[in-house]
């Protein structure tokens, strides 16, 4: 069984872990033996004056050795550092009141066909920008040891075409281990992302995953008004909408105190969306529109291609062609008739 | 009558016309079911054989083209269902590439020639983790 080749020549510590949301928010992931679990995870996604901020923290269960991410992004971020201490468990209070290094080094050598556009280390995560279309970014992926699964090719081209920007982040299990973060601890990221429209990844929550996986998210929105959404939670589509209502001057200055969230505006709308869907049901992105224009993008919900490109078989063409005759004979047909039938002027005499 | 004429013209003209499209469809539809190549090219795209059906000749070295557009690697293992649950089970480790199981790296193409020497309905599958369940999977029928 080559197959097993290239997972021996890895490393048996580099596990796969694909992933991610938007905002890093959550994730799929794969790991050895099924061993590691991406657990259900907050992502914060705010947008004010034409800048998104991604918030959003991994959080793994069980597992050693080395697990990586990918997560598609909007646009090219002008930073990528560390979150807020307190930004996510602050929202989470709002709406749900109580109740490696020789790897990021290894990576930096291989771009591939990808263009590594920015690297940054936050506590055990090794995260870098990538720019390239779906196949540029999976052969980068897996020649610096990650295991894509089956369904990444169409799903890193689902992205690629609309946004060819990725993040991909190492996360060191051993190495948060020596830094003394606990198993579950959250590494809590800040990407900063000029952008025109914002949107929130979704579909990638479902990558690799089988067609029974369950995906569990939760999605916080801070707008300057109330947004539309596309698709619209309506709960059948995997999506509920727990919250939505002007933002607390507690909570805005809450977050606005944390690090690096010194943008939070004095007024804006909070908006929370739970996922809870069947893998294959996450076919979807969610799109925002913040302008008050009540226009959400369907290319960026991922709900229609920028460019419309129809592929036709070679019978749906003789199909078409047939179509087309038959069309033109019915008319040659029906204007002899007309010739024939139409009204005689009588001419009397 | 030239109403009458027109009527005539009229239903001969439909007749001809549904005659004429039903030819049409009768003959694609009757197409003939492909016949033995010795030449195959299959295409990998998403994780997914194109075609998904070959059909293959006894007794004739058969030429295969596997092209592997994702950027991940793939499998090509043909054969009777016993080779394919060896693989789904993996006892063997490693051994050297056969005519009648590729590796096709990422973005690559492999060529491989197999005479079959007997008619049988065999299947292709990429047995890498995940790949066989995703529907990677195809079927070979081998004919006299």
């Amino acid at each position: 069984m080559p197959r097993r080749l290239p997972a021996a020549l890895l490393g048996a510590s580099m596990a796969l872990l694909l992933v991610a949301g938007p905002a890093l928010a959550c994730g799929g992931l794969i790991g050895p033996n099924g061993a590691v679990n991406l657990l259900r995870t907050t992502t914060f996604a705010g947008y004010h004056d034409g800048v998104e901020h991604y918030v959003t923290a991994f959080q793994f269960q069980g597992g050693g050795g080395a697990f990586g991410s990918i997560t598609p992004l909007p646009g090219v971020p002008s930073s990528v550092e560390k979150g807020g201490d307190w930004t996510l468990q602050r929202l989470i209070r709002e709406t749900d009141p109580p109740a490696p290094r020789a790897l990021f080094d290894a990576l930096a050598a291989q771009s591939a066909g990808a263009e590594v556009i920015m690297q940054v280390q936050i506590d055990a995560l090794d995260i870098t920008v990538l720019k390239g279309g779906g196949a540029d970014v999976g052969q980068w992926a897996s020649k610096n040891g990650f295991r894509l699964p089956p369904d990444a090719p169409e799903v890193l081209d689902f992205y690629a075409k609309r946004s060819p920007i990725f993040l991909a982040a190492v996360f060191d299990a051993d190495a948060a281990k020596e830094r003394g973060q606990a198993i579950g601890d959250g590494t809590p990221v800040h990407i900063t992302i000029p952008t025109p429209n914002p949107w929130v990844p979704i579909r990638i929550l479902g990558l690799g995953k089988a067609a029974d996986a369950r995906v569990d998210a939760d999605v916080y929105l801070l707008t300057d008004n109330q947004p539309a959404l596309l698709p619209t939670p309506t709960g059948s589509n995997g999506m509920t909408l727990d919250n939505s209502q002007q933002a607390s001057q507690s909570l805005l200055d809450d977050l606005r105190s944390d690090r690096g969230m010194g943008w939070i505006p004095s007024s804006g709308w909070l908006t929370k969306i739970a996922i809870d869907a069947d893998a294959p049901q996450l076919s979807y992105d969610l799109a925002v529109d913040a302008s008050g224009q009540g226009v959400p993008s369907w290319v960026q919900a991922g709900l229609t291609v920028p460019v419309q490109v129809q592929i036709v078989d070679q019978t749906t063409t003789i199909r078409a062609l047939l179509a087309a005759i038959l069309a033109i004979g019915v008319l040659i047909l029906v204007l002899q008739l007309g010739r024939i039938a139409g009204p005689r002027v009588a001419t009397q005499a | 009558m030239p109403r009458n004429r027109a009527r005539l013209l009229l239903g001969a003209g439909l007749i001809a016309i549904v005659v004429a499209a039903g030819a049409a469809a009768v003959a694609l539809a009757a197409r003939p079911g492909p016949a033995p190549e010795t030449a195959i090219t299959i295409e990998i795209k998403y994780s997914h054989f194109n075609p998904s059906a070959i059909t293959v000749p006894v007794g004739v070295p058969v030429t295969i083209t596997l092209v592997n557009d994702d950027p991940i690697d793939h499998e090509w293992i043909i054969g009777d269902d016993t080779v394919q649950q060896k693989h789904r089970t993996g006892t063997e480790l490693l051994h050297p590439v056969r005519p009648t199981e590729q590796v096709i790296p990422a973005l690559s193409t492999r060529v491989t020639t197999i005479t079959f020497d007997h008619p049988a309905v065999w299947k292709y599958i990429c047995h890498l983790p995940g790949h066989e369940a995703y529907g990677m999977v195809g079927v070979a029928s081998i004919v006299r």
